[in-house]
């Protein structure tokens, strides 16, 4: 018996012979955070409405702890909470009303029902708009609303569809502390486009471009692609290239358009030193020395490419 | 669950002034209708003489209120049942139900059961009006009784198709029109092959199964009907559903 609260399996959906999804797998297990990335129309969102169960798979199948979401879709469904991209909220409710809905559709027992409502308004910084009605909250309170439903009977698998979307910056702060929080003792599945908010709260990476899973794999891996073994020195009287090369460890350098210059180096050399004693001993006027990490976008780019010149 | 489902409806239908105000309008209808029945009644009898041409007062009044009544309902129910499924379509709300651990049939008879509790409370009011006559006369209760139990299939069947136009499209409005002249279409069948009894077009009708109720007869035949109607309905709903979930 594996732990693995979600088990994908070979999933693929087809839009009248056209692949939106195309053979996915992936595990997650309890306590992990997964971060699914890619363009627009990537498959990002079907593929989790696959998850949910609001989305039949062409092919292949879904496991909500070891539960067929096909074969037993009440019980499976029990197990997850799930935030749409299209927040949906009842507006002519008030938050109270609609959060214990919510709990009692989510089988809460009656009991439990009124601590559940509480523990998610809390949770989410709603307490004080629990009488106000929906339709007059802001987009980021009714956005915090559509979490807390998602969240309100402690599912083992949270997904969310672009939860930080039009939320202010304290917000955001507030939803991905919100987010590892959960992440803790459940798992967690969000879609996101912002890629420093795959970094912060993410264990694991998924990167789907045309349907297809391009990475898939810690977030480590990714953070060790992104650093790279390169250097980005500012010089005020540049030398010729030549000269740079000669300094030992230099493998390559560039001068760029901005008038930094970019080192590479070779594996395990630490030529950082030698550079700022050449730099010195010859006046290059040596005003800036920092290591040249690939932003993530670029590496997102790398393989979203890589991806289309293979196809 | 279904209960769950169904407490959600008649929540939605009571938080905007939308229910009171239906309930309010029709309650009106149904009294002044009421109030001339009494009086025409007493206009009537006072002309009819001969012990053939006498009605009770029951019938009498009960015919004009639940003749009304189901006339009414022909436009009430899909004004009412359109918002149903297409609203949630339209604000992207079915997710929400999607998701949550209870099946399409639930969600589905959730819903109609929400609508026809509201209804039904149209239909214990007017048997609660009619009973009033009790104080003054001696009221045959068998007859309201038919009659309300007739109302409340009718009813049902209406909604069950009304849902049904609900879930084929985004548009409230849309299904509202569709629904009316399903029902409307469903009505003048009786109007057409009404003298030939035999005809299976006829027996279709809506109108001439609510006729045996509204006389104080109760037919299992024409309660099988009514059930039989919703379920087929419910049915379709249901199937249409699941197309969603399919085909995406």
């Amino acid at each position: 018996m594996n732990n693995f609260t979600v088990e994908a399996i070979e999933l693929t959906r087809l839009y009248g012979g056209r692949e939106a999804v195309s053979n996915v797998n992936f595990t997650l297990s309890k306590g992990e955070v997964l971060g699914f990335l890619g363009p627009n129309g990537a498959g990002k969102s079907t593929t989790m409405k696959m998850l949910t169960g609001n989305l039949a798979p062409s092919h292949g199948s879904v496991k909500i702890c070891g539960i067929d979401m096909i074969e037993n879709p009440k019980e499976a469904k029990a197990l997850i909470g799930y935030l749409p991209e299209m927040r949906p909220l009842y507006k002519e409710l008030t938050v109270d009303e609609y959060l214990t809905m919510a709990a009692r559709l989510h089988r809460v027992s009656a009991k439990h029902i009124k601590k559940a409502v509480e523990n998610a308004k809390e949770r989410c910084g709603l307490t004080h708009m629990s009488k106000r009605l929906i339709e007059n909250l802001s987009n980021g309170y009714q956005q915090r609303v559509g979490i807390a439903q998602a969240i309100i009977h402690s599912p083992m698998v949270v997904i969310l569809d672009e939860p930080t979307v039009g939320l202010d910056p304290i917000q955001i702060r507030d939803i991905r502390t919100l987010i590892r929080e959960v992440g803790t003792d459940h798992s967690v599945i969000i879609s996101t486009h912002i890629l420093p908010e795959v970094e912060m709260v993410c264990d694991q990476v998924q990167i789907i471009d045309k349907g297809k899973l391009v990475f898939n794999g810690s977030i480590d891996v990714l953070k060790r692609q992104r650093v790279g073994n390169k250097l980005l020195i500012g010089l005020r009287n540049p030398p010729a290239i030549e000269e740079i090369l000669r300094i030992s460890g230099v493998s390559e350098a560039e001068s760029l358009a901005n008038g930094l210059i970019r080192v590479r180096y070779a594996e395990n050399a630490e030529p950082a030193e030698a550079i700022v004693q050449v730099a010195v001993q010859q006046g290059w006027g040596l005003h800036q020395i920092a290591p040249d990490q690939t932003s993530l976008e670029d590496v997102f780019m790398q393989l979203t490419y890589q991806e289309q010149i293979a196809a | 669950m279904i209960i769950n489902v169904a407490r959600k409806e008649l929540k939605s239908v009571f938080a905007s002034p939308m229910g009171w105000v239906i309930l309010s309008l029709l309650m009106f209808a149904f009294g002044t209708q009421y109030l001339n029945a009494v009086n025409d009644y007493f206009a009537v009898m006072s002309g009819a003489m001969r012990p053939a041409e006498r009605t009770g007062v029951t019938q009498f009044v009960g015919q004009s209120v639940y003749g009304l009544a189901s006339f009414i309902m022909l436009f009430a129910v899909p004004l009412l049942s359109m918002r149903l499924i297409s609203e949630e379509r339209r604000s992207q709300t079915l997710p929400f139900l999607f998701s949550a651990p209870i099946s399409l049939t639930e969600i589905v008879v959730g819903k109609f059961l929400g609508l026809v509790a509201f209804l039904s409370i149209l239909v214990l009011f007017i048997g609660a009006m009619l009973s009033t006559l009790n104080i003054w006369a001696d009221i045959d209760f068998g007859f309201l009784l038919t009659n309300s139990l007739g109302l409340l299939l009718m009813v049902a069947g209406f909604s069950a198709l009304g849902i049904y136009f609900s879930s084929l499209t985004q548009q409230p409005v849309i299904a509202a029109i569709l629904t009316f002249i399903a029902l409307f279409a469903l009505m003048m069948l009786d109007r057409f092959f009404g003298d030939d009894p035999t005809n299976i077009l006829g027996g279709l009708s809506l109108t001439r199964h609510f006729q045996s109720f509204a006389s104080g007869l109760i037919d299992s035949a024409d309660i099988v009907y009514f059930i039989l109607f919703a379920v087929t309905f419910l049915t379709l709903t249901v199937r249409r559903l699941d197309a969603d979930r399919l085909r995406g």
